[in-house]
């Protein structure tokens, strides 16, 4: 046995039997009640669907294209700051409280067509030249590309938080058994999951998706088959956007801030759950999103409270990393995917 | 006929488009706040012309002769006119409520304080005229041509860097007389400016002179030609802080440390192939534990010297590469970056949580970290300072240089250029990666060592991702595996943003077009290593 198979046992065992003693120890304390229980995993479910949303869009481009969109994150501030301008002035016209369902789909069609378009302009500029070239060029480019896009929604609507206009039905919920469900997560899961069907049907049903799979599996003889690989990939990049369109409007509505820096954090953590769930699979984009909220909402409580750790929720973040760096070192293949990272030079 | 007329024209309306972003982001206003001629034209309306001038080059390469500045008139026109559609939308509309750098004030930069329809007529002839005698002047013999462009950069510094200037003249009481005639409060004179363009031309004449008349035989044997850039670097940069000011050693001084950490990642990224994206953790490493060492704060651990405390820093830094390393180095790529990053991400935060605060003191940090003292007396000034920091990029340097010579550099260059074959070659993977990884990391550990003596207090929010993109974007920039390079990219993505100040909040846009622009254009940055373009092979199809 070599140092390395060695010491990552040790690292295997030891983050388990820290989950298991902190879960053991906060149960026997019950500092929780069962409603708490039931609010931590509704959260953890809604933010792990606004999650998978962003993570479909990193499989869709892994998928067809083998490399990681790293400004997929800053395409959905794109998308959310667009909804932010449209939702304010349908607010200040008044169309936002009578005719809801109108000014959300406006605000999901100028977010879709910022989104989109700079998801194209994005693989035009910084993707499309690197598609022959191996090693690290693109993935620095992308981290540039993400950089440009960040520092010019700052430089275009400034560095303040912009908060979206409430909405009335946003506040209507119903009770189970004593606890607060809302409306509004109801409706963001039922989107995500949408979403995912709509995109799992167009890649396994379609002809594009036929097209996107073959370019998928070795690019040259795609081309040779007749299949314009610009075309597909173009398509990708417009449903990865549309994804991310959606996410940024839903994670606006429901965080009601969009600042132009968010980007960077949701693409990151998205981008761990696209991993967990596997690397171009789509229902492990759904399965690895909705993990990931729920381990982020329900981990802090349930495994840092018992061992004693102050503020636990300021260390959310750390579980996000821990299960990035995780799956890529011990399951680099995710729950549903195909083997990525060790194979790939 | 019709598509040289509409190639041009897309020329033009592309920079056209450029200058409305330049203008809706900001940045044109902010540029416009430094004059490089007072009262006669500012570093924003150079911006101005340099994109007029950039649009008339690249539409009259495609053309020879006078059609080329026929065709560089017509672009300068199309880019006026891309650039007046904003100016009329912005006199119209008021956008302002949605585009915050939509001001007044950048209406009257581009309307020249004049009436609209006044503005749209200059910049549309302005464009033309600009974008025409660019052609024409790259039409001229190499040698008119070379002053002209000499001249006018000449200007451009002197003026863009008045500050500096200012600073260094000012320090000479002799020289009075001379500064007052030549710059006024914020800028050049006009005086100032003629002066500046002939001290230009006639310094590019005098080198083309010597270039042209020096035997070929005698000038300079091949070893000392490849050395004398680099010995004129060093030498610029020994007696460059004694004669500037506090504030410019001050901006040496962080330079210094980024060249610093440039060197440590260029053992990872440009020698062994190793995408870095958490080399900020090894850098906090670093600056933690000699703030807890002797630190005078109430987490500290002991009150050691720096001296004693450094060579500590810099062994826990080691310790801390191995360890992220053993488990993540097994990746290869775009994998690794996006691993490395989340460990760096790790440290911050749990540097910043309460969790952690009775070690690390929390998002208040660790204060109090007393300056190095030597023969009993602290360095205090920046000056000192700084020449610390050179010395330790110095030997950083040497220590750099030496492992690529050795066998392990090739070892590592072998890694870069192919895992599979380097294996099959015997090298063993593990321990060279570790190697560079950890050697990688004690650099960074010693440059927070430094950080944290320098500003005498450690926070958290120092160690940003922000902090690994920086050191990445400087060795890309300057040309990866490429000494000499650290030191230009240093100059150009941190010493720069920190003279021209305003610029400050726009290097991070900066640092992403830099990188796109680099890795499309010049892979190999801007002085490269001969080593070709690593990160950049291209696969056949």
């Amino acid at each position: 046995m070599t140092l390395v198979t060695v010491s990552l046992w040790g690292l295997r065992t030891a983050v388990v039997a820290a989950v298991i003693a902190g879960t053991t120890l906060t149960l026997l304390r019950s500092r929780y009640d069962l409603s708490q229980w039931f609010a931590f995993v509704l959260a953890g479910i809604t933010m792990g669907s606004i999650y998978a949303q962003v993570a479909l869009g990193y499989t869709m481009v892994y998928g067809v294209l083998r490399m990681i969109n790293f400004a997929h994150g800053d395409i959905t501030m794109g998308g959310a700051f667009a909804g932010y301008f449209v939702a304010s002035a349908s607010n200040r016209a008044g169309t936002l409280q009578v005719h809801p369902v109108l000014a959300i789909a406006a605000t999901l069609l100028a977010a879709s067509a910022v989104a989109v378009g700079i998801a194209l302009l994005v693989e035009r500029i910084a993707y499309r030249p690197f598609r022959h070239v191996r090693g690290f060029a693109p993935l620095v480019c992308a981290i540039g590309a993400s950089l440009f896009l960040e520092q010019t929604f700052r430089g275009f609507f400034g560095s303040s938080v912009k908060s979206y206009p409430d909405l009335e039905w946003q506040d209507l919920a119903f009770h189970v058994g004593g606890v607060r469900v809302a409306e509004l997560d109801l409706v963001l899961i039922c989107c995500a999951v949408a979403a995912m069907s709509v995109l799992h049907f167009i890649v396994n049903k379609t002809r594009m998706g036929a097209a996107m799979r073959a370019v998928s599996e070795d690019a040259d003889t795609a081309t040779l088959m007749g299949i314009d690989v610009n075309q597909v990939v173009v398509l990708t990049f417009m449903l990865g956007g549309a994804m991310a369109r959606i996410a940024g409007v839903f994670y606006a509505f429901v965080f009601k801030q969009v600042y132009f820096y968010m980007g960077i954090s949701l693409g990151i953590k998205a981008f761990a759950a696209a991993l967990l769930g596997g690397m171009g699979s789509i229902p492990g984009a759904m399965l690895g999103g909705f993990v990931l909220g729920l381990a982020e909402s329900v981990g802090p409580a349930l495994f840092f409270d018992g061992i004693g750790v102050r503020a636990p929720f300021q260390l959310r973040d750390l579980i996000a990393f821990t299960l990035l760096i995780g799956v890529l070192i011990f399951r680099p293949s995710g729950m549903l995917g195909e083997r990525v990272g060790m194979q790939r030079a | 006929m019709a598509t040289p007329l509409r190639r041009a024209t897309a020329t033009g309306v592309l920079f056209g488009a450029v200058a409305i972003y330049v203008a809706m982001v900001g940045l044109l206003s902010v540029l416009h706040t430094r004059w490089i001629v007072v009262d006669c034209i500012s570093l924003g309306q150079v911006a101005l012309l340099a994109i007029a001038i950039g649009a008339g080059l690249v539409a009259a390469r495609s053309h020879p002769g006078l059609a080329g500045v026929g065709a560089a008139m017509l672009a300068g026109m199309a880019a006026g006119a891309t650039l007046a559609a904003l100016v009329v939308v912005m006199a119209v509309v008021d956008l302002r409520g949605t585009f915050i750098a939509l001001s007044p004030q950048l209406l009257a930069l581009l309307t020249f304080n004049g009436t609209l329809a006044r503005g749209v007529a200059v910049l549309l002839g302005a464009g033309a005229a600009l974008a025409g005698s660019a052609a024409l002047l790259a039409r001229l013999p190499r040698l008119p041509r070379r002053f002209v462009v000499a001249g006018a950069t000449a200007v451009l510094a002197a003026g863009a860097f008045t500050e500096l200037i200012q600073v260094i003249l000012q320090a000479h009481p002799q020289l009075d007389t001379l500064r007052e005639h030549f710059y006024g409060s914020d800028g050049l004179t006009g005086q100032g400016a003629a002066w500046a363009a002939c001290l230009g031309a006639t310094a590019s004449a005098l080198g083309t002179f010597v270039l042209a008349h020096m035997p070929a035989h005698a000038a300079a044997p091949h070893g000392m030609r490849r050395w004398a850039p680099a010995a004129s670097l060093l030498l610029l940069l020994t007696v460059l802080p004694l004669i500037a000011g506090s504030y410019i050693d001050h901006v040496l001084m962080v330079m210094a440390l980024y060249i610093l950490m440039g060197i440590g990642l260029n053992l990872e990224v440009g020698l062994a192939g190793l995408l870095d994206l958490g080399f900020v953790a090894f850098f906090a490493v670093g600056a933690y534990t000699t703030a807890l060492l002797t630190g005078d704060n109430t987490q500290a651990l002991a009150a050691l010297s720096f001296w004693a405390a450094m060579p500590i820093a810099v062994l826990m830094s080691v310790m801390v590469g191995v360890l992220f390393g053993i488990p993540v180095l097994g990746m290869r790529g775009d994998y690794l970056a996006v691993a490395t990053m989340g460990l760096g991400e790790i440290v911050r935060i749990v540097v910043v949580s309460d969790f952690a605060s009775p070690l690390f003191g929390g998002a208040q940090g660790l204060v109090q970290v007393p300056r190095p003292a030597l023969a009993g007396r602290p360095l205090d000034s920046p000056l000192q300072l700084y020449y610390l920091t050179f010395v330790a990029a110095l030997i950083a340097t040497y220590v750099a240089w030496r492992l690529e010579k050795s066998r392990l550099g090739r070892a590592w260059m072998a890694v870069r250029d192919d895992e599979d074959v380097a294996e099959s070659l015997g090298v063993d993977l593990m321990r060279v990666k570790l190697l560079a990884y950890g050697l990688g990391a004690a650099f960074a550990g010693l440059a927070g060592s430094l950080f944290a003596t320098m500003v005498s207090s450690v926070y958290p929010s120092s160690f940003q991702l922000a902090i690994s993109v920086n050191v990445l974007a400087l060795i890309l920039v300057g040309g990866i595996g490429s000494l000499a390079g650290i030191v230009i990219g240093a100059a150009a993505l941190v010493g720069l943003p920190e003279l021209l100040r305003e610029f400050g909040e726009y290097r991070y846009l900066l640092y992403g077009t830099a990188l796109i622009v680099m890795m499309r254009l010049r892979p190999e940055g801007l002085w490269p290593s001969g080593i070709g373009r690593p990160g950049h092979r291209r696969v056949q199809a």
